[in-house]
């Protein structure tokens, strides 16, 4: 409807805030008298500590205290939760390390939380902190996966991962696979490392806590995904007190990409400091802080087999990886991946037999966790890369042996061997789309042209299809003002994504109301009465079903208040363009009538009043965005210096409801799959255990003169999971984008005989695939 | 302009913070000055080098008076004590580019710049490009047009950036733009949105 409805490129209502830094992110909120909190990092990978002294500490300049986990035990604080536990296939038992948020007598990575320091200025809370005397006995540590698996490596925890092995879960049909295996033509296996990624929002994590003591309460503003999350575990898990002593704030929120959905070691200390010390306690992040213990993402390793016939048709599909989950478990950070990503393995080809193993394996770094995409970017990345070279084996072209296997229109809902139900696609259209758009049938030309420029070219493809947007619903509560101003408040919780123009937008459509009437609470416990949070793409397709859901249900009541109104029966009226009407006739009664009889005894009738309502909407099941990426990269033989030449990408996301925002989504995703193909990599020593990369300077980012310029378009195929048709936007861009750059590297690499590489295929790799593929071939 | 003059301010830290903030002429929420005061003092005898000084600051056209350690940055003054927190701090060493701001109309990460160095010298932060009546900057507007912002947080330095870049280069090419924004960090990776903005303000300018 209008200017301002559904599947319009609407401009975003909260930019102006941004554009002239009137944003109010953690840190730009401070409370009188605050003090501040200072963590002292864990320097060893893994020691045990004999003991703490903080008597230096403590009397240091402008110190209010200094306090251990032994503080935290004797005031019988919590233990930080974990909420995954993949069933181990032999039936053991699990058993979940304690995760304090001060160190407990040892430490396990570097950066750990070991003591925080209170003071009057963050500078004293720092001087002071260097005066704590831990006495630390170093252990062996052992930071990566295929160290940890060795028989004979440190152990990171005791009886709790036997081995460094927390879980060793399965799915799919290990039988059928193996007999599909028996009688294939052709098996085409693959060794995959998804590098570790630190998810580097640019707002680092920080926590505002203030305890009032009249009322017994804790309030923690804190840039989050989610605050009613926050506030259930820090009240069930954390303090043990009952749910309305605690209110959790978010804020804006500077960029989150998974990681701020979780519970950390230091704005638990605040909290507790924030009673302790009967004042607010202000604690950030310094950048490094950030790298050392933000959840990072991604880390495994895969090892992948396909099973072919003679004509290139999928028979099988058989995968077994090793997850890294870093020295303690983060809340969701066992089911990244298994249970979250592993289903998605078949992509969108009919598999029939598929078998998955997946070794959760414990090390000497900080805790893994959901990064953007959370386990689909690793089983696309392996899929993608698999059928990449099967088509270079089988020499089947890439679009053929892709088409051949594509689940088709008509086999939606389609079931895969992995469990999942499919909801809809018309992936071989799209794919056909993209070739075009990109000029796929030029692209020999091209490469011949750039060949004569000492440039290697390369074309690489992906199809890729993600689950999301599924599981839990949403329960907003909308209201009409005296004055006819909509109040949408919702417990998803934007970051970046602009939750407040799209819900605007459909409350707009529905109501026949400028977007300028309309206001989205989100992020404060008080207000907002439940949330389940922003994740996994599921804010625009069930929240955004959910608002119309329940503005749906406050139509109903307005007929009511119509039909008193026009003294008529409420079935016979109709809600349209902003009024209420008798159906058949010209008599009605504008919305802002009914608003204001809403507020009036005398004329609202037997009904409640006002003019609101609350609803719940559960979707009917996940949806599956899908889409392809195919992207044209020059390669420079001399210095293994990559330039995107082109990239194209075709989308099926369901209905667009803010094209102009979903295409940012889908940029920020690709460039941020790109970034883990190219250029991130969180690197630990493994003979220290220190991590390499604690800064921008070490940790490579995309930034605006490595990235490409996208060629974008979509087709709408909505899913009949939510009423919207939403499919969800936030992580598909990411998981398409890292197996297409890298294909289109090998592509580039395969002139000089390259068949392999990992990410991240920096410059110094490409370069040094180059020179030893050059020396193999004079040899 | 005024020259530093050394207020006699008590040395008591406590005393001393109650004191900068009656002088903190902004609007804004409390602030948070105590952040980077008293640094290494035991209050009682300051350490050398610790000691502020009240100097006179030129930012968005106005004289501001405010006092400043030696060592303080400018993002740390105009976030913690002018109340100007539109400045962002994403690593507070000179590697991301959320802090820029421009000093006699060139791109700076403010971060990296100590106050005491830029006396005499016009700042403009993000809350300054507004016209008088209100109006958005022309960057500012076309980063509205092409969806610029997700987070935000990047926002106010990507801003900076571009109205610097138009100032010295008002019809810069997509890849010189392309080139002169490389120094500010997204991680929403709004790149390209970022850069079609630069592009519609310098053809709207």
């Amino acid at each position: 409807m209008g200017n301002f409805g559904i599947g319009q490129a609407v401009r975003r209502v909260e930019d102006k805030r941004f554009l002239t830094g009137a944003g109010q992110y953690t840190d730009d909120i401070n409370k009188p008298g605050q003090l501040y909190l200072h963590i002292l990092h864990s320097p060893h990978a893994h020691a045990d500590i004999s003991s703490i002294d903080t008597t230096a500490a403590k009397a240091a300049p402008g110190v209010v205290g200094v306090l251990t986990q032994a503080d935290l035990d004797a005031l019988g604080i919590g233990d930080i939760l974990n909420l995954a536990a993949p069933p181990h296939k032999d039936g053991r038992a699990l058993e979940v390390p304690a995760r304090p948020a001060l160190a407990r007598g040892r430490v396990r990575y570097v950066g750990e939380p070991v003591a925080a320091v209170v003071a009057d200025t963050l500078a004293n809370a720092k001087d002071a902190a260097d005066l704590i005397e831990v006495d630390y006995k170093e252990l062996p540590a052992v930071v990566d996966i295929a160290d940890a698996a060795k028989p004979g490596a440190p152990l990171v925890h005791g009886t709790e991962a036997p081995g460094n092995v927390w879980t060793h879960w399965q799915l799919g049909d290990e039988a059928a696979t193996k007999a599909a295996f028996e009688k294939a033509h052709k098996v085409v296996k693959i060794d995959l490392i998804n590098n570790r990624i630190a998810p580097t929002a640019m707002e680092p994590r920080g926590a505002l806590a203030e305890y009032d003591v009249a009322t017994e309460r804790y309030t923690l503003i804190q840039g989050s995904q989610g605050s009613h999350k926050l506030r259930d575990w820090f009240a069930k898990n954390i303090l043990k007190v009952p749910l309305d002593k605690v209110r959790v704030i978010s804020p804006d929120v500077g960029g989150a990409f998974g990681m701020k959905n979780f519970l950390f070691n230091e704005p638990i200390v605040a909290v507790v400091a924030s009673k302790l010390y009967g004042k607010p306690i202000k604690w950030m992040a310094d950048r490094a802080g950030s790298f050392l213990n933000d959840a990072h993402g991604r880390d495994q390793i895969n090892h992948a087999e396909l099973a072919l016939d003679k004509d290139g048709m999928f028979l099988g599909l058989r995968v077994s990886s090793f997850g890294n989950v870093g020295a303690y478990l983060s809340q969701f950070g066992a089911a990244i991946p298994t249970m979250a990503g592993c289903a998605m393995l078949v992509g969108a080809y009919r598999t029939p037999a598929a078998y998955v193993d997946v070794r959760v394996m414990m090390t000497n770094t900080a805790p893994v966790d959901a990064y953007r995409g959370a386990g689909r970017p690793e089983a696309a990345y392996v899929m993608e890369r698999l059928v990449d070279k099967a088509s270079r084996e089988l020499g089947i072209p890439a679009a053929e042996l892709r088409r051949k296997n594509f689940i088709r229109p008509e086999d939606f809902p389609y079931k895969t061997a992995l469990g999942h139900k499919y909801d809809s696609g018309r992936y071989a259209e799209l794919m056909d789309a993209a070739y075009k758009r990109a000029d796929v049938a030029g692209f020999e030309t091209r490469r011949a042209a750039a060949k004569k420029n000492g440039k290697l070219r390369g074309l690489g493809i992906s199809y890729y299809v993600e689950a999301c947007a599924g599981g839990q619903g949403e329960q907003p509560h909308l209201k009409f003002d005296a004055d006819g101003k909509l109040t949408i408040i919702i417990g998803t919780q934007d970051n970046g994504q602009g939750h407040r123009t799209v819900y605007a937008q459909i409350a707009a459509d529905a109501f026949g109301i400028p977007i300028e009437n309309i206001v989205v609470k989100q992020g404060d416990t008080d207000e907002v009465p439940t949330g389940v949070g922003t994740g996994g793409s599921r804010s625009i397709p069930v929240g955004g079903s959910a608002v119309r859901a329940t503005l749906l249900k406050m139509i109903e009541h307005g007929k009511d208040i119509a039909s008193n109104l026009l003294e008529a029966s409420a079935q016979d009226i109709e809600f349209d363009a902003g009024a209420f009407k008798i159906a058949g006739t010209d008599r009605k009664v504008s919305l802002k009538d009914v608003i204001g009889a809403s507020f009036d005894d005398a004329k609202r009738g037997d009904v409640k009043p006002g003019l609101y309502a609350a609803e719940t909407y559960a979707p009917a099941g996940a949806t599956f965005p899908n889409g392809c990426h195919i992207c044209e990269v020059d390669v420079d033989a001399e210095t293994g210096e990559l330039e995107f030449v082109n990239y194209t990408i075709q989308d099926d996301l369901g209905y667009a409801m803010n094209p102009l925002l979903m295409e940012g989504q889908i940029f920020g995703g690709a460039v941020q799959g790109l970034g883990q193909c190219l250029f991130e990599h969180a690197v630990y020593d493994k003979e220290t255990g220190q991590l390499m990369t604690g800064s921008f300077m070490d940790y490579t980012m995309p930034r605006a003169g490595n990235t490409p310029r996208f060629n974008y378009a979509y087709t709408e195929v909505p899913t009949p999971n939510n009423t919207l048709g939403i499919k969800g936007a936030g992580e598909a861009g990411t998981i398409g984008a890292t197996p297409a750059v890298a294909n289109a590297v090998i592509d580039a690499l395969s002139a000089v005989g390259v068949t392999h590489i990992d990410m991240p295929m920096t410059g110094l790799k490409i370069w040094q695939a180059i020179q030893s593929a050059q020396s193999k071939s004079a040899a | 302009m005024t020259t530093t003059d050394d207020m006699a301010i008590g040395r008591d830290p406590v005393t001393r913070r109650r004191f900068i903030k009656s002088v903190i002429a902004s609007g804004a929420a409390t602030s948070a000055a105590a952040y980077y005061l008293a640094g290494c003092s035991d209050g009682s005898a300051p350490a050398s080098g610790s000691v502020e000084r009240l100097i006179t600051l030129k930012v968005n056209g106005q004289d501001r008076r405010v006092d400043i350690l030696p060592n303080e940055t400018l993002a740390m003054t105009l976030r913690y004590k002018l109340g100007l927190t539109g400045t962002k701090l994403g690593c507070d060493r000179g590697e991301c580019g959320a802090c820029t701001v421009l000093i006699n109309d060139v791109g700076h990460n403010s971060c990296s710049t100590l106050t005491h160095s830029v006396r005499g010298r016009a700042v403009t932060t993000v809350e300054g490009l507004e016209g008088p009546n209100g109006e958005l900057h022309v960057v500012q507007q076309a980063m509205i047009d092409e969806l610029g912002p997700q987070c935000g947080f990047c926002t106010p330095g990507q801003v900076m950036s571009a109205v610097g870049l138009l100032k010295a280069n008002p019809k810069p090419t997509r890849e010189e733009a392309r080139h002169a924004m490389a120094g500010n960090l997204c991680r929403c990776g709004a790149y390209d949105h970022y850069l079609n903005a630069v592009m519609r303000a310098a053809k709207s300018a």
